[in-house]
């Protein structure tokens, strides 16, 4: 990775990596919205809805209504609609820290002009994190608009989905940061879709985890799409308990740890 | 005389109203280093496209080693190596595996390649980059392992378009050197340029071309005894006095040019005329003589200067 | 002088004329070693998971069979087993037909060597084709073997035959799709968009997790322009035999020929066009 420091290497701190600037990261991300490729950003949209067309009417035919732990039934597609919420904010939060960063620190360069600014690496991580909550949510908005209109009767805290889902987000993007600063070459960013693909086939997006033995759930759990499925699922629903606390505790930790996580990464890369 | 390699007569390649090779004609005898110079556009990439048989010709006669590019682009192809203006070097392979990979385009066989591609690493200075990365090329190492590349055939002919430009002025003599012992060698140089420092080391002949015609024909020293003088000098009064110096100093030469930041006066002595210019009063802010280059036969055939 | 050079062309261009597209196949085998782990563990990793998570796991909650094939009703994994093939090889086009030709022609620019070479623009082309189908036909092969090891096929000797049906399902969407990366110049994010909306859909709905007519007829054409469905259908009559009233096997075949073919003619056009533009 090339790039420049102004700063001596020997007295870094936060302030040299932080400018209290990822508003201007923000802002050009917005511009760039706009000039170019919203087409794309909103094609954005159009996945998780076409995953609950096809998985929900069609496959739900077959399946019917399924059976919540606390005895309620719902619809099979009220069932997955937001465990594919869930997805697609882990999606598109693993997409915006890794190929996106990824593309734009190695291809684009676009970095390098915004480093020889005041701007610090911390300010380009956190404006782009934030740049991708904000889609993020404007997509779970209109994903919950679409349940709504498809008659999957949302609970009234359905509402809290919105802020869960950036949450999740910023988990992911969190932790996504930090493993791009490893990444070389486009086909190591390959390997993340192997860490990705077994969370989203095995975390109760489908079907509950019950169907696995015991030990393979724990081994679920343990991952963060389930905690994000869990969450989302339990406020579309309406069917709330304490266990929430543990799935938000664990994006808080997650948060917390990733971005710890990427400000080390950052300082070994751009101050050492 | 031997047959030519190259012949082409009338030779023209229109895009739709644009006419970007009017009618050119040129021989190519082997083992010259025949130069095409000329400012960007004038038609040197199209005319070696059409040579290097990748670009059909709208009207005309070309002949390449005896073969029509027509009907024959994959024989010229076999026996020719191009040097393109912009490198493509595969990035995903090392430095060496670029050679031995283009050496199969040609169908030699890999134990072949394999020893030719060491020679030519040799050749190209570059054995210890050998397993490198493309992307950790300097660009003028970049450039030496493009032609490399172009040789992994034993072409008879080598094609390069631009070989230098974008280098810095070291990487180009040592770019340079390499080209003039291929010359020595025997091996036939078809080259584009619009620098006539290279195209004065490296051509025995040169066509200048401009807007798709040729504009003059000849070696580089009989082009400049031919359309200019032994010396030149150059002087600055500063881009708002030029052109008033210039009226001042009209009876001095027969020919003078002016520039927007410098006035061109063309002598056979330039200290002479040096000394007359201060006997008029005038103080260049800046001075020079120096020899006439193809520069100069450039701006006296097309009034414009080669790098705008 | 001349003629004796002369004969010399004639003959360095003998090879290349005849061997050209398998020389730039091997070329771009050595660029795919480099990434080859990668390959090989999206090969094997990949079939395990869908055919534990969707296979065995959906299949679990399912707990009813919902198609049939000639003998009456058939395992849920046997029916989803080739139709995760079929997506395994067009997902295989779907990289290999997209980024990878953009870049040889503008980034990598490697298009332009391969053009100044004896070889001509259909061989490049087709030297492409030749390397995507071998990699196409190893992710299959290796996906037909796990698939075998799950007890997912029916009759494991005629579908045998399903690696071969996968890739001309690959093909069938690949070609087209190639003809369209080639004639792009500039990078504005189309395959995103084809991600979005042509692969993702047709995944969706071709008759993938569940048969075709389960959704209402304006969905259905979906799958009757899709490659995936056509390769799924006919890879599931080889495993298990289809059930009364399926398309008859040459339909689906007919489909993924003619889709490949046409694919293939205009990016063999497209390919002389644009190298041969200048």
């Amino acid at each position: 990775m090339t790039t420049t420091t102004t700063e001596p290497t020997h007295k870094a701190t936060i302030s040299s990596l932080y400018a209290r600037n990822a508003r201007a990261v923000v802002a050009r991300g917005l511009k760039a919205t706009k000039s170019s490729n919203w087409v794309i950003v909103l094609s954005g949209f159009f996945e998780p809805v076409f995953f609950l067309l096809a998985m929900g009417l069609g496959l739900g035919t077959f399946i019917g209504d399924v059976e919540l732990p606390n005895g309620t039934s719902v619809s099979y597609a009220a069932f997955i609609a937001p465990a594919l919420l869930a997805v697609s904010a882990m999606n598109g939060a693993v997409y915006d820290s890794t190929w996106n960063v990824f593309f734009k620190m190695h291809f684009g360069k676009l970095y390098d002009g915004m480093l020889a600014t005041s701007l610090g690496p911390l300010d380009v991580a956190f404006g782009e994190i934030t740049y991708a909550l904000l889609r993020g949510g404007v997509y779970a908005i209109g994903f919950l608009t679409v349940m709504q209109v498809m008659g999957l009767n949302l609970a009234w805290s359905a509402a809290l989905a919105i802020p869960a889902v950036l949450l999740v987000a910023f988990g992911f993007a969190s932790v996504g940061m930090a493993v791009t600063s490893y990444m070389k070459t486009f086909q190591q960013m390959d390997w993340i879709n192997f860490v990705m693909l077994p969370m989203f086939l095995f975390s109760a997006t489908f079907y509950p985890i019950t169907v696995y033995p015991g030990w393979i759930q724990g081994l679920i759990k343990a991952l963060p799409l389930w905690h994000a499925v869990e969450l989302v699922r339990g406020l579309t629903l309406g069917v709330l308990d304490g266990s929430m606390l543990t799935h938000v505790a664990y994006f808080v930790v997650m948060i917390g740890l990733g971005l710890a996580f990427t400000t080390v990464r950052l300082r070994a890369l751009f101050l050492d | 005389m031997t047959a030519p390699v190259i012949a082409a007569h009338g030779l023209t390649k229109r895009f739709g109203d644009f006419t970007a090779v009017d009618g050119i004609d040129f021989e190519v005898p082997p083992g010259e280093s025949f130069g095409l110079l000329g400012p960007n556009g004038a038609g040197k990439s199209t005319t070696m496209r059409m040579v290097g048989a990748v670009s059909q010709r709208t009207a005309g006669d070309l002949t390449v080693l005896g073969l029509d590019p027509d009907s024959h682009g994959p024989e010229i192809r076999s026996l020719l190596g191009v040097v393109p203006q912009e490198d493509n070097l595969d990035t995903e392979l090392r430095v060496r595996d670029n050679l031995i990979v283009y050496g199969r385009y040609f169908g030699i066989p890999r134990s072949v390649c394999a020893t030719r591609a060491d020679e030519l690493l040799g050749f190209a200075q570059l054995e210890e980059k050998r397993n490198a990365k493309v992307d950790d090329l300097s660009g003028g190492m970049k450039r030496r392992l493009t032609i490399a590349r172009a040789l992994i055939n034993e072409p008879r002919i080598l094609m390069l378009d631009e070989p230098t430009t974008g280098l810095d002025p070291q990487a180009r003599h040592v770019l340079w050197d390499r080209l003039f012992r291929l010359k020595e060698r025997g091996t036939t140089l078809v080259l584009t340029t619009h620098y006539m420092d290279e195209a004065e080391q490296l051509c025995d002949r040169i066509v200048v071309v401009d807007k798709g015609a040729i504009m003059a024909e000849g070696s580089p020293s009989a082009l400049i005894r031919q359309y200019s003088t032994r010396e030149v000098v150059e002087l600055r009064f500063g881009s708002e006095r030029n052109a008033e110096a210039a009226v001042r100093m009209a009876g001095l030469v027969e020919r003078i040019e002016v520039l927007p930041d410098r006035v061109l006066l063309y002598a056979d002595d330039g200290e002479a005329v040096l000394e007359r210019v201060t006997d008029l009063g005038l103080h260049p802010t800046t001075s020079l003589v120096r020899r006439s280059s193809l520069e100069d036969v450039f701006l006296r055939l097309t009034g414009r200067s080669l790098i705008e | 002088m001349t003629t004796t050079l002369t004969d010399a062309a004639v003959a360095a261009a003998a090879k290349p004329r005849r061997f050209g597209a398998w020389y730039i196949a091997e070329h771009q085998l050595r660029g795919m070693k480099a990434y080859g782990w990668t390959i090989v563990a999206g090969s094997v990793g990949n079939p395990l998971l869908y055919l534990l998570g969707i296979g065995l796991g959906l299949a679990a909650f399912l707990d009813q069979p919902i198609a049939s094939g000639a003998d009456g009703l058939v395992d849920y994994v046997w029916f989803v087993a080739p139709a995760l093939l079929a997506t395994a090889a067009v997902t295989v086009a779907m990289d290999e037909f997209t980024f990878v030709i953009m870049a040889g022609f503008k980034w990598r620019r490697i298009f332009w060597g391969m053009n100044a070479s004896p070889i001509a623009p259909p061989q490049i082309a087709a030297g492409l084709v030749i390397s995507v189908v071998l990699r196409m036909l190893f992710t299959c092969t290796i996906y037909y073997l796990l698939i075998l090891a799950f007890g997912a096929v029916g009759d494991p000797v005629t579908g045998a035959l399903m690696p071969l049906v996968g890739v001309l399902g690959g093909l069938a969407f690949g070609l087209p799709l190639m003809a369209f990366s080639a004639s792009l110049t500039e990078d504005k994010g189309q395959f995103a968009l084809v991600q979005r909306f042509v692969f993702t859909p047709l995944f969706l709905f071709s008759g993938t997790f569940f048969p075709l007519t389960t959704l209402p007829v304006w969905l259905q054409w979906i799958g009757w322009i899709s490659p995936l469905w056509h390769a799924s259908e006919i890879g599931r009559t080889l495993s298990y035999g289809s059930p009364p009233g399926a398309w008859p096997v040459g339909w689906h075949l007919a489909v993924l020929v003619v889709l490949a073919v046409v694919g293939w003619v205009v990016a063999r056009r497209v390919f002389v066009r644009r190298l041969r533009a200048g």
